[in-house]
């Protein structure tokens, strides 16, 4: 994949001719290769133009109005979005959350991230590209990230000097990973996983080498705690990789940046240089014997599917992320088919703490359930987006109260395959006990609507669906299509029944949790803000999905014709 | 580890390394499926085989069995799934039952019939997929291509040529051929090969072989694929005399 990523960054696209010359020298089938091509969204085996603009188009994005700016950026280049210009200069798209809810709306140009997008910047952009400036000489403060954390705990108030938690435990991998037992860490991804427990099983797996793996493939829709964590505590991840690496007897590791993040890809590796040079990565680390371990940062390429640890694993084998069939799991077949530890950018950054204060300290902090502390990303309706952490345990009301949110009407916990909480919901509390979450926070007040909400989602997954099992990539986009049509004004009780039984259908049936979790933002709006469904549904039992006017619109576009409904007048 | 699970009540014994789908199968107990080959590892892709393991949904082509599992299968509630499953596939692709060569050896339509589908229930997707007429021996009819990857793993693993493999991504998932031109006559592809035989349903098809058998008189015309399941044992040579 890094191959990929380079030739293209050189090339522009992937012809034919690079894809055959590429399997040449890795030695593969040339097809296999143009499959994993294929898979990523961010690789292309068609030109798609020398500035490629690509709006991020989570639905904080859309409350933000990226649609009207792209539009309107469109309108200025000449263009219409997912198309080429005639001149090959410039294509305007949109692509899944790019990791910047915070600080919307989002774009990224040539993979690189712009934020705060705004009528203004639309126009300069769109004067730069005609005039065919390169990138690297855009306005520098167009790519500036904000951190934006608004509320510090012990991870990201943490000053420990790089080496000190490899440092803290007497040199015995037993002891380490005891402390990692007794702290009660559970995986930061949103399953929950108990950490200790992870590594144990696989230190204990048969196998010559391991290799620890830290999923940093941030695509969940409103999270983006891992891209301020790896911009401000990239040694404390790395640390805790390190650490990890020591407990399970592993020699290399592998970082997996989502490709959303490439301006962080120099970044980190500059940090394991230093690391490096400081003797805590490389062989014998800190002059222990046979203590050898080091880092790779693995570039992803927009394909949310691969923070599936599995999927992620074939990911950085070069394959398509499709996610394995299971068992084995991955602590005991994972990268190569060797033992395998993977964990979240969060869970390493805790582990590293843990290493170096203890288990005991650790588990004092949250609750009995749910040790440590939790970093939130909070977006939308709020007067202060950014990043909480806070000790598990708090609940939904206060992070509202402290994030400056009013007028609430709902909270997707955990991103689209989270849960939608309805403001009677609003004392629950974030904890594995009661709502679990991976760290995304989105707030939707009062004047939002939640059945456009769900919409989106069910675009998301349809986008994202893997293919690999027929219930996700067929039912994923059946129940965009079933939104669509409601959304339309051409729904009825009908079509929401037919969103239950796919539902059914996918929860059942489907190969991972993509498609287990995918009718959830339905299923929760549904049940919560009926009326936003109600309200577009027509009073008849069913209404066939074709659409004449739908069907009429090339005709009309042709003939230059915006007389919607035109064929009724002209019937009577 | 052998042992033996109940399937619908009935018990079943499996082998060391048997999954739940062959154990049930060599049985005789006849399991839904199409991307599972009694010569290929298993995939887990289809989904058809689904059933419920001690309450809880399962891939059975892909499920090691163990002692004491109680399976369910053949239920209202899981053939309901199943034939959701099949109009899933029926509209995702474009299947035209009676102009196709494969109608009567077709998997997907005896499954179809054997699950009671009377309609494609869901609006059609109509994609636009180009055949592909190069090779001089072989036809590509992609509109009937459900991704199964049979052809995928036979050309890799009994053939060793890696013709076919997929690219792109959820509803644009689609089979393709190791050619740069993206055309089979471009391929080392040969009609003799074990990947030109395993398609279930009509994708590669032979030329110039059109209807030697007629309709009425196929493989799953003259009896219901529910009741030939010694086509999908294990394969042993017990089996394969059976088959023949």
């Amino acid at each position: 994949m890094q191959i990929l990523r380079e030739t293209q960054e050189a090339l522009g696209w992937l012809s034919p001719e690079t894809i055959t010359a590429i399997a040449k020298g890795v030695g593969w089938p040339r097809a296999k290769v143009e499959g994993t091509a294929g898979f990523y969204s961010f690789f292309h085996t068609q030109p798609l133009g020398r500035y490629r603009v690509l709006w991020s188009d989570n639905v904080t994005d859309r409350m933000l109005g990226n649609r009207d700016l792209m539009q309107a950026m469109c309108r200025k280049l000449w263009l219409e979005p997912g198309r080429v210009s005639e001149d090959g200069l410039v294509s305007v798209d949109t692509t899944s959350c790019t990791g910047m809810c915070d600080q919307g709306p989002a774009v990224l140009v040539n993979y690189r991230a712009v934020t705060r997008m705004n009528p203004e910047r639309v126009a300069q952009m769109a004067d730069l590209i005609r005039a065919e400036v390169p990138v690297a000489e855009w306005p520098a403060e167009w790519f500036r990230i904000q951190d934006n954390v608004r509320r510090a705990d012990i991870l990201l108030n943490n000053a420990m000097k790089p080496g000190e938690a490899l440092q803290a435990r007497t040199p015995d991998p037993t002891a380490v990973l005891d402390e990692i037992k007794k702290s009660g860490l559970r995986g930061r991804g949103g399953a929950g996983f108990a950490a200790g427990l992870k590594w144990e099983a696989c230190r204990d797996a048969p196998g010559d080498e391991r290799y620890v793996v830290c999923n940093a493939d941030e695509g969940e829709p409103g999270t983006f705690k891992d891209r301020v964590l790896l911009t401000r505590q990239a040694d404390l991840v790395f640390e805790g990789m390190t650490v990890a690496a020591y407990a399970i007897g592993a020699r290399k590791g592998y970082l997996y940046l989502r490709g959303e993040y490439r301006y962080l890809l120099e970044p980190l590796k500059s940090v394991l240089a230093t690391r490096r040079d400081a003797g805590l990565l490389g062989a014998d680390i800190l002059g222990r014997r046979g203590f050898d371990f080091d880092i790779e940062v693995h570039l992803g390429a927009g394909a949310y599917v691969c923070g599936e640890e599995s999927a992620l694993i074939e990911s950085l084998e070069g394959k398509r992320g499709v996610p394995r069939n299971r068992p084995p799991y991955p602590v005991t077949a994972g990268f190569l088919g060797k033992p395998t530890v993977v964990n979240n950018v969060e869970t390493f950054a805790a582990a590293a703490l843990i290493a170096a204060k203890g288990g005991d300290w650790y588990r004092g902090i949250g609750t009995a359930k749910s040790a440590g502390t939790k970093l939130l990303s909070v977006s939308g309706d709020v007067a202060r987006p950014g990043i909480y952490e806070y000790p598990f345990g708090v609940t939904i009301a206060d992070v509202l109260a402290d994030a400056g949110a009013v007028e609430t009407q709902a909270v997707q916990v955990s991103g689209p395959s989270g849960i939608c909480v309805a403001d009677n919901e609003f004392g629950r509390r974030i904890a594995f006990e009661d709502i679990p979450t991976a760290g995304a926070f989105m707030v939707f007040d009062r004047s939002r609507d939640m059945f456009e909400v769900a919409r989106n989602f069910a675009q998301f997954f349809a986008h994202e669906s893997c293919g690999f099992c027929t219930p996700c990539r067929v039912g994923t986009t059946i129940l965009k299509n079933l939104m669509d049509k409601i959304g339309d004004g051409h729904g009825t009780q009908a079509d929401i029944s037919e969103i239950f039984q796919v539902s059914r259908v996918l929860q059942m049936a489907a190969h991972c949790g993509l498609g287990h979790t995918a009718p959830h933002p339905l299923l929760d709006t549904i049940e919560k803000f009926r009326p936003a469904y109600e309200r577009r549904l027509k009073s008849l039992d069913f209404e066939p999905a074709f659409d004449l006017d739908g069907a009429l619109a090339q005709a009309r576009q042709m003939t230059g014709r915006d007389d919607l409904a035109a064929h009724l007048e002209n019937a009577e | 580890m052998s042992g033996t699970f109940t399937l619908d009540g009935r018990e079943i014994p499996f082998e060391p390394g048997q999954t739940v789908m062959q154990a049930a199968l060599a049985a005789g107990v006849f399991v839904p499926h199409l991307c599972y080959h009694p010569e290929f590892r298993p995939h887990g892709s289809c989904k058809l085989c689904t059933m419920k393991v001690n309450g809880r949904p399962a891939t059975s082509c892909t499920l090691p069995a163990a002692t004491g599992m109680e399976v369910e299968s053949d239920t209202a509630e899981i053939n309901d799934k199943r034939r959701m499953l099949i109009q899933m596939l029926l509209v995702e692709g474009n299947h035209f039952c009676p102009s196709c060569e494969k109608s009567g050896n077709c998997k997907l339509q005896a499954l179809g019939y054997a699950l009671g589908v009377m309609t494609p229930h869901f609006t059609h997707f109509f994609p636009d997929r180009p055949v592909d007429a190069s090779h001089p021996d072989m036809l590509l009819d992609f509109n009937r291509c459900i991704l199964c990857e049979l052809c995928i793993r036979a050309s890799a693993e009994v053939d060793q040529k890696n013709v076919f493999a997929l690219s792109g991504r959820g509803m644009k998932k689609h089979l393709i051929v190791n050619a740069e031109s993206g055309r089979l006559a471009d391929t080392d592809f040969a009609p003799t090969d074990k990947a030109a035989e395993v398609c279930p349903v009509g994708v590669i098809l032979r030329k110039r072989r059109g209807f030697a058998v007629p309709i009425g008189k196929r493989t799953y015309d003259l009896k219901p694929i529910t009741e030939q399941v010694e086509r999908f044992m294990p394969v042993t040579p017990a089996t394969k005399e059976k088959v023949r």
